[in-house]
Order: structure tokens, then C-alpha cells, then sequence
């Protein structure tokens, strides 16, 4: 609990988890796309798909993927900024078995044609839980300095990544192992203490079998 | 927050005799890594943000479902022709519940204290307390600060979501949040402010949450109303010397309880209470067939 969590955030109304939690979701899957977005399929599941256009949360979902944040006035004209800024999108809604209430599904195609397929739950207060990335399970916030590593399931990975964290004196807060299959494609999730420092992601893409890293440093204090 | 107490946040500042605003920054410095500089320059920020969420204010504004806006105006204009009762500064707080409240529906810039939902209350007892009294912005900063420690504790043995605890947790926590707030501010002592809260608290135990159509529209806006005008009147008895018998830690306790007992239709799920009702089923009807049609 922050004193900032309890008085705050500064948001664009009318609920802080259907539409501060909603921008969030689309920011954080901006992030994770790595780039810009160019098109968007997103469905919406319980609460978000039923009260959604009251509360603003489709606006707001297109509003961060823009890379707004909560508080930017321009939400409630996220549309129109999408359509100056070549972001075409498609919402419908969708029956998730046992997600939480505010769910929505984004699937993204970047500027470079890259693709992300997330699952994000929006948990009260304008906070956030990222539960699946690429159709594997995941866990986080995106409230923490998180790094996320997206590789082959081999060895040696965990521990290069560790090792490179500790090189550069961050300390690991929450880890978290994710994969497909034995073998397959697997996600790993850390939150830190430290900011993580951007030379690192040069320094593991040289490693064999890493296909993407993703870095989310928190402002100080949000 | 490292408190997990009411009693032992007051203890703490009392042996480090420090006030209790103090106490209160350099925990959440400590515990988040924050500089107190940082920290004052976010509460400024908020505080600020709070100002510009009454500004913004536009009569003719109505949010999505077209039911909200133009209430805080006409309650301006009937208090401007001397037709309403309460005096000045009460008047006013009203007039800015109902119109941050419905800047919040009508999709403008807002500060969540402790929820979206009840983001009118704080602003309302201290906004139209900065015209009456020549009062120091240090001092309201001081009043955020106090108010934000006594809400974490809330947040911590209780809950502050009406999905979990009903309105009592929402609307309940903010308006005890700001009698605390405007006994800080009115010059009480650290334990009058808390005697502040938990008459607050304890006057809004079982406050359901009830949302028409399940939007933070009706009855919302008009209860952040009720709980600014409800902080007024418990920093007023804690003012003129009168306690809680309750202690707060115990009356946040029995808060968090009786949201556990409350049924799912009075927790934000928009079935029960005002709801519920013919005309608010009837209402929900209309938002739905105009989310439909979109």
C-alpha cells in the first residue's frame, strides 16, 4: 500500500477500473508490443464488455495503446487521434472461462508487423494484472520495474539473465517462469527493486535463443 | 505503510514528537524509496490536479448515458439567490461535491481519493475551506498527507472498494478521510482528527452500493453530497472536544465486516438497492439498448 495508491491516481474519469485501469491495459500492452500498434482486435469480457461504453473503457483501452496515460484529457477522443495516427481497430465482446470481471483481449499488429496476443484484467483502483501474454499464462503488474524475456525453453537462460541483473546490482523482488511446453517457447517475468538499466536488453539479444526483451521502469513516485 | 494501526500511527508520532503529517510522509518515503522531496512535490501535484478538477467544471457537460451534469449549477444559482439553507461554507461544499463528482462522470481529469467513485468529497469540504480562512497551502498539504494515512489504514483492515465493502468503503472511507482532513486544517490535534474519522466512518456503517445501469453515475454523484456534508459535521463534534466512543481501528474493522456481509446485489453489482428499483431498471434498459445501437 502507497499513500499514492489511496490518494491518487490522477485519472480521466468516471471509474478508476473501467477506464484509469482500462488506459493502463492498453499502455502496458503498447509496451509489451514493443512499438507502436498499427491494428488492434479487442474483445471484452463481464463488466468491461457490459458497461463499457458508459465508463469510457473502449475509448480508454484505444487511448493507451496510443501511449496515453490515465490522466490525459484526450481519452474521451481516443478515435479520432486513432485514425490521425494510423491505428485501425475492431471491438467485440467475448466470454473468458473464470477471468475476472474486467477483462479485455488485445490483439496487436505493430509498425513492423509484429505481434502480441494479451489478456489483461483491470483489479480495482486503476491497478492492473497482466495474466496471459502469447497464450501463456503470466502474472504481473507492470507496478514494479519489470523485465520481461521472452526465449527458447533451454537451459542457462534464467541464469544469464540473473547474472546480467546482478552485474548491474538491480535486485530481483518476484520471479516468475512461464512456457508452453518442455522445449518450447517461455516467458520469464522479473520485478525489481532497482530501475533496470536499458544496456542490458543489447546485452542478452546476443544470446542464442532470446527472441525478445521488454523493460517497464517505474516513475519516481507514480 | 508500515502502520497497521490507527492507534499505532498516533503513538509513533507522539514518541518521535513529530507531527503526525510528518510521520506519515517519511513512511511511505521509507517503505517506497521515494525522497521526501519527490513525495512533496506529488502531493503538491495532487492537490493542484484537485483545484483544476472544480475549474473545469461546464454546466452544460453530461456524461455517456446523458443522465449526469448541470446539478452543481443549479445548486450555485438557487444558493446565489438565497433560496437554499445552510450558510456559505456549506453551501459550497455541496455545490463542488456535485461538481467534481460530475466532472468525474462526464470523463474529465479527476483525483481518485480514495476511488473514482468518490473523488468529490476531499475537494469539497477543503476547496471552499481555502476561501473562508486565509489557510497556508503547507497547511492543506498537511491535511492530504493526514488524510492519505488514515485511508491506507483503512485500505489495509478493511477494504476501500464498493465491489468489496458497498459505498460505506468508498464514499464512507473518503468522507472520513476529509474529517480528518478539516480538523487538521481547523487546527485540531492528531487525536481529533482520528475522533473526526471515526465519527465519520461509523456514521456511514452499511452504506451500500447500489449504481444504476452499473455506472458510477446515479446514485454516486449525489452521495459524495452526503459524504462531504457528513465530514463537516464530524470535524465539527471533534473540534468542540467531542470523542468517538468507538475507537477508529475498531469502527474500520466493523466497516470491513459489514461489507462482508453485505449480499453481492448491494456490492457494486448494479442488482440491488436504487438499482433494482422500476425506474432504475428502467434506466439500465435504455443504457443498454443505447450500448447496443453504438
Amino acid at each position: 500500500m502507497r499513500l499514492f495508491d489511496i490518494l491518487g491516481p490522477i485519472m480521466v474519469g468516471p471509474s478508476s477500473s473501467h477506464t484509469a485501469g482500462a488506459v493502463r491495459i492498453g499502455l502496458t500492452a503498447r509496451k509489451l508490443l514493443g512499438e507502436a500498434p498499427v491494428h488492434a482486435d479487442i474483445s471484452l469480457h463481464g463488466s468491461f464488455a457490459l458497461t463499457g461504453h458508459g465508463h469510457g473503457t473502449d475509448c480508454a483501452l484505444i487511448a493507451g495503446l496510443l501511449g496515453m496515460q490515465p490522466d490525459d484529457l484526450r481519452i474521451p477522443n481516443s478515435y479520432a487521434l486513432a485514425e490521425q495516427e494510423g491505428l485501425s481497430f475492431t471491438f467485440s465482446t467475448v466470454q473468458i472461462r473464470n477471468a475476472h470481471p474486467n477483462t479485455a483481449r488485445l490483439q496487436l499488429t505493430g509498425a513492423s508487423g509484429r505481434t502480441l496476443d494479451v489478456v489483461a484484467e483491470s483489479i480495482g483502483g486503476g491497478r492492473i494484472r497482466v495474466s496471459s501474454i502469447d497464450g501463456i499464462e503470466a502474472n504481473f503488474s507492470g507496478e514494479h520495474n519489470t523485465l520481461i524475456v521472452h526465449n527458447q525453453d533451454t537451459p542457462g537462460h534464467v541464469a544469464a539473465v540473473t547474472s546480467a541483473l546482478m552485474q548491474r546490482h538491480v535486485n530481483i523482488a518476484t520471479m516468475q517462469l512461464f512456457r508452453n511446453a518442455q522445449g518450447g517457447y517461455a516467458v520469464m517475468i522479473l520485478e525489481c527493486d532497482q530501475p533496470i538499466p536499458t544496456d542490458i536488453e543489447q546485452w542478452l539479444s546476443h544470446i542464442d535463443g532470446i527472441q525478445k526483451i521488454t523493460i517497464f521502469n517505474q516513475e519516481d513516485p507514480s | 505503510m508500515s502502520f497497521s494501526s490507527i492507534a499505532s500511527m498516533l503513538e509513533a508520532a507522539k514518541s518521535a514528537d513529530k507531527p503526525l503529517y510528518t510521520v506519515v510522509c517519511e513512511d511511505d518515503c521509507q517503505e517506497n524509496n521515494y525522497t521526501e522531496e519527490a513525495s512533496h512535490r506529488q502531493i503538491q501535484t495532487l492537490w493542484e490536479a484537485m483545484q483544476q478538477s472544480s475549474k473545469q467544471y461546464c454546466a452544460s457537460d453530461r456524461s455517456n448515458s446523458g443522465f449526469i451534469g448541470g446539478d452543481a449549477e443549479k445548486l450555485r444559482l438557487a444558493a446565489q439567490a438565497g433560496a437554499l439553507i445552510g450558510g456559505t461554507y456549506l453551501l459550497r461544499v455541496i455545490e463542488e461535491a456535485l461538481k467534481v463528482a460530475e466532472c468525474n462522470a462526464c470523463m474529465k481529469r479527476i483525483v481518485a481519493a480514495p476511488t473514482a467513485g468518490s473523488c468529490g468529497v476531499l475537494p469539497a469540504v477543503l476547496l471552499p475551506l481555502t476561501e473562508e480562512k486565509q489557510l497556508d497551502t503547507e497547511v492543506i498539504l498537511q491535511a492530504l498527507y493526514i488524510a492519505a494515512g488514515f485511508g491506507q489504514i483503512t485500505a489495509i483492515r478493511a477494504n476501500v472498494a464498493g465491489a468489496e465493502g458497498g459505498c460505506q468503503a468508498e464514499i464512507g472511507t473518503a468522507s472520513a478521510m476529509a474529517a480528518a482532513a478539516l480538523t487538521h486544517c481547523m487546527g485540531g490535534t492528531a487525536e481529533q482528527c482520528a475522533h473526526a474519522f471515526a465519527m465519520s466512518l461509523g456514521n456511514l456503517l452499511g452504506l451500500i452500493c447500489d449504481p444504476v445501469a452499473g455506472l458510477v453515475e446515479i446514485p454516486c454523484v449525489k452521495r459524495n453530497v452526503v459524504g462531504a456534508v457528513n465530514a463537516v459535521s464530524a470535524a465539527n463534534m471533534a473540534l468542540a472536544g467531542i470523542t468517538s466512543h468507538i475507537p477508529a481501528d475498531e469502527v474500520i474493522d466493523t466497516m470491513g465486516e459489514v461489507g462482508d456481509t453485505l449480499p453481492a446485489s448491494l456490492r457494486e453489482t448494479g442488482l440491488g438497492g436504487l438499482a433494482a428499483t422500476p425506474t432504475g431498471k428502467k434506466i439500465t434498459e435504455q443504457v443498454l439498448h443505447h450500448e447496443q445501437s453504438l
